[in-house]
C-alpha cells in the first residue's frame, strides 16, 4: 500500500504499525484475548508539520503515540524516523532517539514527579543526555526554559503541586524542550484544561513550533482544536486510519462517513448555526471482537452487505486526501 | 413572574478549611422558569457544581454552610428546610444528575432495582409493575434490548450507556426540574451528540425545566435558552443564548467566547487565538472588588474598590462589570 503523501520532507514515517494487548475476557474466564490496539496504521509527518490524530476515546490514539516513541514495543511494522528504522534500534540509538523525539502528556498533574522542585524535574534530562557540563550551565538553561514557555525564573525552586494545569502543562513542554527534540508527540495536551488556559498553551506550542522549527504528532479528541493547529489531520477508527487529508480540506469535505458524522457532532459556539447532525447509533463495539470487514460498518449510515467482508484500503482519492471506505470517496 | 420554578436570591454557599474560609458561591442570582433550559458556564472551580448541589441540599455541612440567600422553589425557601422535606423534593420535583454516572449508581444492585426503586417512590405499584416500568424507562432512553438489561449491573454498561440510565433513573420521579452537571464531559463527541438530542427529547415529552451546567460554550449555544456566566463564585452575566453569543458584554464571556477555536470558521487556523492572560483566582480570600480584574484587559482603579453588581443593559441581559 502506498501511503499518503506528505509535502514537506518526511521526518517520521510509520508503516503497517500494529500493538495487540492481551487481556482476559472475562471476570471468570481464564481465556486470554487480545486487544487490537493499533490495527495496521501507516501515515508519515513532514518536517515541521503538525499531523492531527483524532478519533474517540479507545481508538487507539495514545497507544499509536507510545509505540512510535518506543515506550511500548509494537507488536509488527516499522517506524522510520530521518531515514533511521526505530523498532530496530537498541540501546544507545534509543537513547538517541529519546533526545529527538519527546512526549507531552495529557495529565499535568500525573506527569510530574511531585517530590522534585520544578528546577529538578526540567534538569533530569540534562543530566541524562550530559547537555550541562556544570550546575551553573544547568541552571542558566532551566532558567532559560522557564522563560520560553512563560514562567519565571524563580519557579525553578518550587512543586509541581504549587501550579495551576496549565502551567504544570507548560512545566511539561519546557521538560520536552530541553533536550532540542525534532519531533514532540502531543497526547492531548490541552484536554484537560479550561478553554482560556488552553488557548494560551494552543499558542505557546504554535510560537515554539515556529522558533524551534518543531514537528507535532498531536493526538486530541477535539476536533476544533485539532483543525485549528494542525497542517494534516489522521482519522481513526478502531485502530485503523480512516483518512487523511490537510486540515481544512478534511473539514470541507470529508470523505469517510465516520468522519462526517464526528465533524456533524462538534457543537458550534454560535446559536444562529443550525446544522444538520448524522447521529450514529451505538457506541464504538469492543475492540476485543471488532466488527468484521470494515470496522465502521456497525454503525455506518451507507453501509451495504460486503462491506462487512471486505477490509477497505486506504487511497487517494484526490491528491493528499486519502481515504479507506469502498463507497465514499 | 408567576412562571418562576427556581429562584437563587444572593446565595452565599461557603467553606471551613484549615486556612480560613472557601467563598465557592458568593452570592448567586439565578432563576429558571417553567420548561426553560438555563446554562450555567464558567471554567472548573469557578462554583457551578456547588450552586447545584446547593439548591439539592447536597452539600456536606460542616465543612460546608449557607452564609446568606434564599433558594425558593416554587416561591417557597428550601435553605430551612428539614431531611424529611427536601428528601420529597427530590423525590418528586427536582432530579439531578452528575458528570461521572458510575458515583451515583450503586453497583451492587442492577440498573433495574435503581429505576424501579425511584419509580415506587411516587407511584403505588407492585414489584412487578415496577419492573416494567424501569424497562419502559429503558427503552425511552435508547437502550437496546431493554427487559433484558434490567437485570445487568451498572459496570455492564459503557460510559454513555449509563449517563442514559442516569437520565433513564432523573426522569422516573418526573421532575419539574432536571439539573443535569457536566452530563457529556467525559463522552465523546458522537456519544455527547446522543446524549444531548435524548435530553432535548425528553424535555419535549415530559415539559421539564434544565439548568445544564457545561463548559462548553458550543454544548450551550445549541441546547440553552438562556445562560448565566459564573466567574469566581459570582454570576458576572446572564442573557438569552442570542444575545450573550452575538453580544457578549463582560470581558470575560468575551474572553471565553473568543478563546475556542471554530471548526465552521476557514479562517480559524491563520488567527492566532484570543486567550485571557493568567488564572482563576483562589476562592480563599478572594480579591476585593471586581473578580476578574487581574486578567481584564480593562481594568481600571474603580475596578477593584467595589465588587460591581449586575447591571441590566437590554431586556433580560445583565452584567456585572462597571464598563
Ligand atoms: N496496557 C494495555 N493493556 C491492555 N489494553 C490496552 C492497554 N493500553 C491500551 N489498551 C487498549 O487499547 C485500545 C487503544 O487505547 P489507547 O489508549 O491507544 O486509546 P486512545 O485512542 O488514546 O483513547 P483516549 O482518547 O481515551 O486516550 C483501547 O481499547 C485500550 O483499552
Ligand atoms: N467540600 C469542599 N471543601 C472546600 N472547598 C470546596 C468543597 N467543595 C468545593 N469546594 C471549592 O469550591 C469552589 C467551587 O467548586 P465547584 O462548584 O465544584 O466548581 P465547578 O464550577 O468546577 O463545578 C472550588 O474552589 C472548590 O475547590
Ligand atoms: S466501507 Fe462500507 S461500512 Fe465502511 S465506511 Fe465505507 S460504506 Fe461504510
Ligand atoms: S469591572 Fe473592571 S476589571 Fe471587572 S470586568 Fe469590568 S472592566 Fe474588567
Ligand atoms: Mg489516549
Ligand atoms: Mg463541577
Amino acid at each position: 500500500m502506498n501511503a499518503p503523501l506528505a509535502p514537506a520532507e518526511d521526518l517520521l514515517k510509520v508503516r503497517d504499525l500494529r500493538k495487540r494487548f492481551a487481556v482476559r475476557g472475562g471476570i471468570f474466564s481464564r481465556t486470554v484475548d487480545q486487544v487490537h490496539a493499533v490495527d495496521g496504521v501507516s501515515f508519515e509527518i513532514g518536517k515541521g508539520e503538525t499531523l492531527g490524530l483524532v478519533g474517540e476515546s479507545g481508538c487507539g490514539k495514545s497507544t499509536t503515540g507510545r509505540c512510535i516513541l518506543r515506550l511500548i514495543e509494537p507488536s509488527s511494522g516499522e517506524v522510520w524516523f530521518q531515514g533511521n528504522n526505530v523498532t530496530r534500534m537498541g540501546g544507545d540509538e534509543l537513547q538517541k532517539l529519546r533526545r529527538d523525539m519527546q512526549i507531552i502528556f495529557q495529565d499535568p498533574y500525573a506527569s510530574l514527579n511531585p517530590r522534585l522542585k520544578v528546577g529538578a524535574i526540567i534538569g533530569e534530562a540534562l543530566t541524562i543526555h550530559k547537555l550541562a557540563p556544570t550546575q551553573k550551565a544547568m541552571e542558566d538553561r532551566v532558567v532559560q526554559l522557564l522563560e520560553t514557555v512563560g514562567l519565571q525564573p524563580d519557579h525553578m525552586h518550587r512543586f509541581p503541586h504549587e501550579f495551576s494545569g496549565g502551567q504544570r502543562q507548560r512545566i511539561g513542554i519546557a521538560r520536552a524542550l530541553a533536550v532540542e527534540p525534532k519531533l514532540i508527540v502531543c497526547d492531548e495536551p490541552v484536554s484537560a484544561l479550561d478553554v482560556s488556559i488552553q488557548a494560551q498553551v494552543i499558542n505557546l506550542l504554535e510560537d515554539l513550533q515556529e522558533e524551534f522549527g518543531l514537528t507535532y504528532l498531536f493526538i486530541a479528541h477535539d476536533l476544533s482544536v485539532v483543525e485549528h493547529i494542525s497542517t494534516r489531520v489522521a482519522v481513526m477508527y478502531l485502530g485503523r486510519v480512516v483518512e487523511i487529508a490537510p486540515s481544512r480540506e478534511l473539514y470541507d469535505n470529508p470523505l469517510h462517513p465516520y468522519t462526517e458524522a464526528l465533524l456533524s457532532a462538534v457543537p458550534i459556539p454560535d446559536p444562529t448555526v443550525k446544522r444538520k447532525r448524522i447521529m450514529l447509533q451505538g457506541d464504538v463495539p469492543n475492540p476485543i471482537r471488532p466488527p468484521s470487514g470494515c470496522h465502521f460498518h456497525t454503525r455506518c449510515p451507507i453501509a451495504r452487505p460486503d462491506c462487512a467482508q471486505r477490509v477497505p484500503e486506504l487511497r487517494e482519492s484526490k491528491p493528499g486526501h486519502w481515504v479507506s471506505c469502498h463507497y465514499s470517496g | 413572574m408567576a412562571d418562576t420554578l427556581l429562584d437563587i436570591r444572593g446565595l452565599k454557599t461557603w467553606f471551613k478549611v484549615e486556612d480560613g474560609m472557601v467563598r465557592a458561591v458568593d452570592g448567586v442570582d439565578l432563576h429558571i422558569d417553567r420548561g426553560e433550559t438555563v446554562g450555567v458556564v464558567g471554567e472548573s472551580g469557578c462554583g457551578k457544581t456547588v450552586t447545584a448541589r446547593s439548591v439539592l441540599k447536597l452539600i456536606d455541612m460542616p465543612p460546608g454552610r449557607f452564609e446568606a440567600g434564599q433558594i425558593l422553589w416554587q416561591g417557597r425557601d428550601l435553605i430551612p428546610l428539614d431531611q424529611g422535606e427536601m428528601n420529597k423534593i427530590r423525590a418528586r420535583e427536582i432530579a439531578i444528575i452528575f458528570q461521572e454516572p458510575m458515583t451515583s449508581l450503586n453497583p451492587v444492585y442492577t440498573v433495574g432495582d435503581q429505576i424501579a426503586e425511584v419509580i415506587a417512590l411516587h407511584q403505588k405499584l407492585s414489584p412487578k409493575q415496577a419492573m416494567a416500568g424501569a424497562a419502559e424507562m429503558l427503552r425511552l432512553v435508547n437502550i437496546p434490548n431493554p427487559q433484558k438489561r434490567v437485570h445487568d449491573y451498572p459496570h455492564q454498561f459503557s460510559g454513555g450507556m449509563r449517563q442514559r440510565v442516569m437520565i433513564a433513573m432523573a426522569l422516573s420521579c418526573q421532575p419539574k426540574l432536571l439539573i443535569a452537571d457536566e452530563p457529556t464531559t467525559a463522552l465523546d463527541v458522537t456519544i455527547q451528540a446522543q446524549i444531548l438530542e435524548l435530553m432535548h427529547e425528553m424535555k419535549d415529552k415530559f415539559g421539564m425545566a434544565i439548568m445544564l451546567i457545561t463548559h462548553a460554550m458550543g454544548v450551550v449555544a445549541e441546547t440553552c435558552q438562556r445562560v448565566t456566566v459564573m466567574y469566581a463564585g459570582k454570576v458576572v452575566e446572564e442573557a438569552p443564548v442570542e444575545a450573550l453569543f452575538a453580544d457578549p458584554r463582560h470581558p470575560y464571556t468575551q474572553g471565553l467566547i473568543r478563546s475556542i477555536p471554530r471548526i465552521d470558521r476557514a479562517v480559524s487556523r491563520q488567527a492566532r487565538l484570543e486567550s485571557i492572560q493568567g488564572t482563576v483566582p483562589s476562592l480563599l480570600n478572594p480579591p476585593a472588588g471586581c473578580r476578574f480584574a487581574a486578567r481584564c484587559k480593562y481594568a481600571m482603579d474603580i475596578c477593584t474598590q467595589g465588587i460591581p453588581p449586575l447591571k441590566e443593559v437590554a431586556p433580560g441581559h445583565r452584567v456585572a462589570c462597571v464598563l
